[in-house]
């Protein structure tokens, strides 16, 4: 998030796009509503209706996948009506022209046409982000899970600079994260590209730094992604997969090509601190220490840095997973001498200038901090690009929409998009062991509207089949207008009707890398379960 | 060119006495005579005399007959618009000297009046706007509409007027507090949510003159610089909402609600909310909720509705009586307002007299007029030649006030002084056959009844004084009931969060005050001195007239009578439960209570 | 400022500050039942009442605005009068099965009764007779406990935006329940777990907890919700090395004690049976437990014998920033920059 959470209740207007808040986020979907309990305008976008929808001064129920598009067209607007910041763009921005150029075409009329978003809403969501005096974009995986997922991106943030919602308060461009630490996870270089802090391994300055701290030789070639790795493996490029807290046999694209790989790779290390569908394909598996059992730091979706606490100590002989990695490589004869997660803390801070303020004792004292916290004294940083951008001055980047990957067609008539609920969380690892939320919500329940539930004879709670040109699944139904005819919504959380053997691995944005898990062409049919 | 004109009073006490069929009856009768040009029939607001209804009245001889009949039509319209004689046996007869009136200006219930605000109910039609302008209404908006606002307030300020609804805050204070507050928009409430059981002023206010209220929320409105009211009615007045829609209308029409009135560059809106009857509704925090749409219940003040009311936007709220009261003070000035009335009370109030008097209904006296003036002359003294005892004033809210202060000048602080309330005006008049016990009981059940559940004290207090005070009605009390009901009614008043709670244990407070002697004579003797308490009666066998028949031995259940066979028999209080069931057989009526 | 005494000291506060605030910084203890500083203030509860020279009647401290000049009681005997009658007031209609009640020892009620020594209630009447509702696997609605202040109903509307609960009826009878009376399950209600967390007495009791423990053995350990980005505090209740509940952390500054149902009810799986305890080793398909030095050493000779691009990692968006900086350090040490995450997914 370019902002913090603490603002979004005071925005004088909001925009959430491709984020169901409520369910994935619920206490910022709870800020939400507060701002819009104080007055705030609130605009959806999204192709389900989805609880925020109730709330919204206009929702914006586009196609799945024509996200694009509809930026575009408020983009349109905005320039049109001369809803545009000039100080901000002449100060702060280049390219404003090429943008204005680009975004010509996708007259609300025009995109009406590829989102089935009546024109006259897209011009009322324009006025009211364009008009208002500060405007926050929250979005979610709705905006990246597809090919155009990284043209998305540069779209909200057009419409953000063009209408100088940037560097201030309750403005910006807000990702929210998905996961717990998925923010600190980006930041430590757990990335193919990059160290901590997003120091290149292919610039040799920052290289250099690492290889004179760690005392080894570093390569310098970025590695695969994880949507890549399972190709490499298949291709024999990759022989040992190591893989800490993570389950790609429930969360990945196309899970048969994921389960071939893993299943093909020579020997496979799982950590973790269940034994999840990937654990059960690996050679060996070690058992982990869950976050309440150990210390350390987790960074949330606004860049604040916070410790976690040990309060009970790990279940027989399982073991905090920076204590397991650091025996591991003194076996392999690296010199680490670690006695605490804050040593570990210590060294990031070190190398990495943007937490080069943050200790343990700041974090314990201050409540967290925000980074960028460069040097010790700094407060933190709460608000982004406030004065300058990173880069200087902010480039528009138009962007063309086109059409998702996979449309449907006789053979598949329906979209299928994924997404989570509200009781479970990702591949349901953790939250399917929890009695409460397991006794709630025992079951996938994919969403089919009324109209397709009718063409098919489906009643409330039957029981259907899933296929899609990779797999198919069996699931129970239920009948809701949450989402609109001819789309199917089903969540990643159930193994019994894991969604992912349906969805699509070849569909993957080419900058991001981030596979096209918002729609695929499915069909549906009544099946016994 | 009419020769004669009848009012015929359809308040809702008339309507539902047949005030409609008097009507057709009597414009059939007129038309059998061919008399329709000659006689003009009126259905007119509220005369107050609601006891005596149907009401009816000639003009221009002003002979006032009651309770009249559809059937009284032919005789009436024969006898009086035909021949010209009084039908003598459809007048007005004092309860206490039998005398026969025929003019209702010489009528007692009438005579001690001061009908400023009721002036034109029961005078004009309420549904003709013309009626009301030719009686000067509106020339008091005019007159404000030509002022500064802060001249208007300053007038209301020094006319004393206090509000009429409940604790006499100073309306004019109300007033410049709203007009400070700064906004952009403001409101004005007019609070027609009359609930106080038996009291309905505001309600014949509405029926029967309405254009006066809209008056004086217009001028309010100018006054606080506000360009839109709500009037709170509740829905148990569709009389009083239907006319008050044909008021609006017709003042719309007239350019007097709407754009630019009089020229002046001074817009109004009037709405009309419905409420649902909650009593507690009538508290201006809890009325405003539910105006909003949310669950009626009061709010904490401060903020005050003058700073932050309706929707957060500072509001003026007053009851129907004060804005009534207000178009004539803009139009005959503060002289002649403040001419009226005691040094800490000016004007006049409306009060709804009930109980145990020969005349009920509604009546409007000057402030300082005694309870003695109220209940003997207005009221017409106790029914039936028996004793008076006391008056409840105030309502539910209000307090009990011995014989001892029949002299008391009325008004707001002595009332409040003698531990009652002017309240919204309800005055119950009670004689020696009430019991004070069961009377305080009475008004619990109702406020218990009506407590919203918001606040601790008034939630929970009300009950357990509620129960304790059926527990002693029952015979059932004890010796430390009286200490706990003064220890709840102590907190319950002190520590309540509005106005409910804290005056809900007044009808207790002064019961217990001046009637405590009441309270142990049930707690300790198991009697209850006014012999009202059922379940306290004791019973004996009058040995006169007994002649021994047994008929009541064999019903009582605890073998309770004995007496030898054709001798007069006794009832052994020990043993008796009181059940009745000796009375009930006795033929001859030698079974008695006391 | 404005400046006021209360009990005869004097206090300089900010305009707009309540009696309470003012209270509060003089180090004067006021009870309150309602009162919660993050939502707006009813006044409903009236525990806090207090006595202002000159005003008629007592004032709720918690919603009052402080005043220039104002001369404050917050323990005369008038006021004491009034907060022993009201508890013995809540008390009259409260059942008194304190024994086993699960808020023992944290229960406000129970608490102020103690300090202003009300024993029993003098007041025997009506009680209220609510059946339970504890058809959600989450909590327990007990309304016979309700001593009705509203934070809960506040909480749910204006923290949550749910607004699953309401009071029905009014006076004695006033209820707070769902739409219809209906059971919770069937509510808009998607149990963020805040209520409970807000209830005074005990009337709303999370079900993981029932006969765990009692409030004064657990330790409170402050940490951070292991779900989603928002980040937000969690305080874990700790008895004998297992969590038996959590709350939210007022203390935090990103949730401010907010919560969701996941990060509320949904940590149980500390406990599952099903978690891992030791190393395990894969022989002929079937896992067999093993010892970490045997574990360590097979993944360390595997490690040497593949080239060090063909080494491939998955680090966490669930662990630690520590483990994933040791295990991206660990990758790349051997010569391998194919370290990822699920960040894409």
């Amino acid at each position: 998030m370019t902002n913090s959470i603490s603002e979004i209740e005071d925005a004088q207007a909001l925009f959430v796009i491709g984020s169901n808040t409520t369910e994935t986020h619920p206490v910022i979907g709870y800020r939400i509503k507060m701002a819009k309990n104080k007055g705030a305008s609130l605009i959806v976008a999204d192709p389900r209706h989805i609880d925020l929808a109730d709330y919204a001064d206009v929702f914006l129920q586009m196609r799945p996948g024509t996200d694009g598009a509809l930026l575009n067209g408020l983009l349109n607007v905005i320039v049109d009506e001369s809803l545009i910041d000039k100080a901000f763009i002449e100060k702060r921005t280049e390219g404003f022209e090429e943008l204005v150029a680009a975004v010509k075409k996708y007259t609300p009329e025009y995109v009406e046409g590829i989102t089935g978003v009546p024109a006259a809403d897209i011009r009322k969501a324009a006025r009211l982000y364009g008009t208002a005096e500060n405007a926050a974009i929250c979005y979610t995986m709705g905006i990246t899970q597809h090919v155009e997922g990284t043209n998305n991106v540069l779209a909200i943030a057009n419409l953000a600079m063009a209408s100088g919602n940037l560097g201030k308060p309750h403005s910006g461009v807000n990702p929210l994260r998905g996961q717990n630490n998925v923010q600190g996870a980006c930041d430590m270089g757990a990335l193919p590209n990059v160290f901590t802090g997003y120091q290149r391994v292919d610039m040799d300055a920052q290289r250099e730094k690492f290889e004179k701290a760690w005392g080894v030789a570093l390569n310098s070639t970025p590695g695969y992604t994880v949507t890549e790795v399972m190709d490499a493996v298949l291709d024999g490029k990759v022989k040992f997969m190591y893989v800490m807290g993570e389950n790609p046999s429930l969360s990945d694209p196309n899970l048969h090509h994921v389960d071939e790989a893993l299943t093909e790779v020579d020997f496979l290390v799982v950590q973790d601190i269940f034994l999840t569908e990937t654990a059960q394909k690996a050679d060996v598996v070690l058992p982990a220490a869950a976050f309440a059992e150990k210390e350390g730091t987790f960074v949330n979706t606004e860049r604040r840095v916070q410790l976690i606490r040990q309060a009970v100590t790990a279940p027989g002989e399982a073991k905090p997973d920076w204590v397991i990695l650091t025996e591991l490589a003194q076996r392999l004869g690296l010199p680490w001498k670690y006695e605490s997660a804050e040593d570990v803390f210590r060294e990031i801070t070190d190398l990495t200038p943007s937490y080069a303020g943050i200790s343990y004792q700041r974090l314990e004292n201050e409540g967290g901090l925000q980074w960028p916290c460069p040097e010790e004294g700094h407060p933190g940083t709460s608000i982004l690009h406030k004065d300058v951008f990173a880069k200087g001055k902010g480039v528009f980047t138009p962007v063309e929409y086109s059409p998702p990957a996979e449309e449907p067609c006789q053979e598949y008539p329906l979209i299928l998009t994924t997404g989570r609920d509200l009781y479970h969380y990702h591949t349901g690892s953790m939250t399917r062991q929890s009695k409460g939320l397991a006794a709630f919500r025992p079951m996938e329940k994919a969403q089919v509207n009324p109209e397709d539930a009718k063409a098919l004879g489906l009643e409330e709670g039957d029981a259907i089949k899933i296929t899609s040109r990779r797999g198919e699944v069996t699931a129970r139904s239920t009948i809701t207008e949450i989402v609109p005819p001819g789309v199917v919504f089903m969540t990643f959380h159930f193994h019994e009707s894991a969604v992912n053997l349906l969805t699509c691995c070849e569909a993957i944005d080419p900058v991001a890398k981030i596979p096209e898990l918002k729609t695929c062409a499915i069909k549906l049919e009544k099946a016994a379960l | 060119m009419y020769e004669k004109q009848i009012l015929i009073c359809a308040g809702t006490g008339c309507i539902s006495s047949g005030a409609y069929e008097v009507k057709e009856a009597l414009d059939n009768e007129l038309q059998k005579n061919n008399m329709e040009d000659k006689v003009r029939v009126i259905l007119s607001g509220c005369h107050g005399f609601c006891e005596k209804g149907p009401l009816l009245i000639v003009y221009p001889e002003d002979i006032f007959y009651c309770e009249v009949t559809g059937e009284d039509m032919p005789e009436l319209v024969e006898q009086h618009l035909v021949n010209g004689n009084i039908v003598e046996r459809l007048l007005y007869k004092d309860p206490n000297t039998e005398q026969i009136v025929s003019n209702h200006e010489e009528i007692l219930f009438y005579s001690k009046q001061k009908r400023l605000v009721l002036r034109n109910c029961g005078v004009i039609d309420p549904e003709n706007i013309d009626e009301y302008i030719i009686r000067g209404g509106y020339q008091g908006l005019k007159n404000a509409l030509d002022k500064d606002p802060s001249e208007v307030v300053e007038m209301i300020k020094n006319s004393g007027l206090r509000g009429r609804g409940g604790a006499g805050f100073p309306a004019g204070m109300k007033w410049e507090f709203a007009y400070r507050s700064q906004g952009d928009k403001k409101y004005v409430v007019c609070n027609a949510d009359e609930g106080d059981p038996g009291a309905f002023m505001d309600r014949s206010t509405l029926e029967g003159d309405p254009h006066a209220v809209l008056e004086g929320i217009m001028i309010a409105g100018k006054a606080i610089g506000s360009d839109e009211a709500y009037i709170y009615v509740r829905a148990e007045y569709p009389l009083a909402i239907k006319r008050l829609r044909t008021a609006i209308a017709q003042a719309e029409e007239y350019g007097l609600i709407g754009e630019n009135i009089l020229n002046s560059g001074f817009n109004y809106k009037v709405n009309i909310k419905e409420g649902a009857g909650a009593f507690v509704c009538g508290e201006e925090t809890a009325l405003l909720a539910s105006i909003e749409g949310e669950r009626g219940m009061p709010r904490p003040r401060p903020p005050f509705p003058a700073v932050k009311g309706l929707w957060g936007k500072p509001t003026c709220i007053n009851n129907v009586e004060t804005l009534a009261n207000v178009p004539l003070i803009m139009r005959k000035g503060v002289k002649w307002f403040t001419s009226v009335g005691t040094e800490g009370s000016k004007g006049t109030k409306i009060f709804a007299l009930t109980g145990k008097v020969n005349n009920t209904g509604l009546c409007e006296v000057p402030m300082g007029i005694t309870l003695r003036e109220v209940v003997f002359d207005i009221g017409g003294g106790i029914r039936g030649g028996k004793k008076y005892k006391a008056v409840q004033i105030g309502g539910p809210s209000g307090g009990c006030i011995p014989e001892s202060l029949l002299d008391l000048p009325i008004d707001f602080d002595s009332l409040t002084q003698a531990g009652a309330m002017m309240g919204s005006g309800g005055l119950v008049a009670m004689d020696e056959e009430t019991c004070m016990v069961d009377l305080a009981r009475y008004f619990l059940s109702f406020t218990q009844n009506e407590s919203c559940g918001k606040c601790t004290p008034c939630r929970e207090g009300t009950k357990r004084m509620l129960e304790i005070l059926e527990r002693i009605t029952e015979g059932k009390g004890e010796a430390e009931d009286i200490s706990r009901l003064e220890k709840i009614a102590v907190t319950v008043k002190d520590s309540s969060l509005c106005g409910l709670g804290q005056t809900a244990p007044n009808p207790i407070l002064t019961t217990l005050r001046y009637f405590r002697d009441e309270y142990e004579a049930h707690i300790y003797d198991r009697r209850c001195p006014a012999g009202m308490c059922k379940e306290l009666l004791s019973y004996y066998i009058d040995p006169e007239i007994c002649n021994g028949c047994r008929a009541c031995t064999k019903v009582c259940p605890v073998e309770a009578i004995t007496g030898e066979k054709k001798e007069p028999h006794v009832i052994d209080e020990e043993k008796c439960i009181a059940c009745g069931a000796c009375l009930d057989r006795c033929k001859f009526g030698a079974v008695k209570t006391k | 400022m404005l400046s006021l005494t209360i009990n005869g000291h004097e206090v300089k506060v900010e305009p707009g500050s309540t009696i309470l605030q003012a209270a509060e910084k003089l180090g004067i203890f006021i009870p309150t039942f309602c009162y919660d500083p993050q939502l707006a203030q009813v006044g409903a509860c009236r525990i806090c009442v207090v006595e202002v020279e000159k005003a008629r009647a007592l004032v709720a401290s918690c919603c009052t605005p402080a005043a220039d000049g104002m001369i404050v009681h917050t323990d005369s005997e008038r006021v004491l009068a009034a907060r022993q009658a009201n508890l013995s007031l809540l008390l009259a209609n409260h059942p008194l099965d304190c024994l086993t009640c699960e808020k023992t020892g944290e229960c406000k009620l129970q608490d102020y009764c103690y300090l202003y020594g009300v024993d029993e209630s003098d007041f025997v009447g009506a009680q209220k007779d609510y059946d339970l509702d504890d058809t959600n696997p989450f909590y327990i609605r007990d309304m016979n406990k309700c001593i009705l202040c509203g934070l809960c109903v506040r909480i749910c509307y204006d923290v949550n935006g749910a607004g699953a609960i309401e009071f029905i009826n009014r006076g004695f009878d006033s209820k707070v329940t769902p739409a219809f009376d209906d059971p919770m399950e069937y509510s808009s209600c998607v149990f963020c777990g805040m209520c409970v967390d807000s209830c005074p007495v005990g009337a709303l009791i999370p079900k993981e907890s029932i006969r765990q423990a009692r409030p004064w053995e657990l330790k409170s350990v402050k940490t951070i919700c292991p779900y989603c980005g928002t980040g937000c505090g969690l305080e874990l209740l700790v008895k004998d090395n297992k969590v038996v509940k959590v709350r939210g952390d007022l203390s935090n500054p990103v949730s401010r004690g907010q919560t969701c149902v996941k990060g509320h009810f949904g940590i149980d799986f500390l406990d599952s049976p099903d978690r891992l305890k030791t190393p395990l080793v894969k022989k002929n398909g079937e896992f067999r437990e093993t010892t970490w030095e045997d574990a360590l050493e097979l993944v360390a000779a595997k490690l040497k014998e593949v080239k060090p691009t063909e080494v491939a990692g998955l680090a966490s968006a669930r662990a630690t920033n520590e483990e994933n900086y040791l295990f991206q350090k660990l990758i790349r040490s051997l010569g391998s920059n194919s370290v990822d995450h699920c960040a894409r997914l």
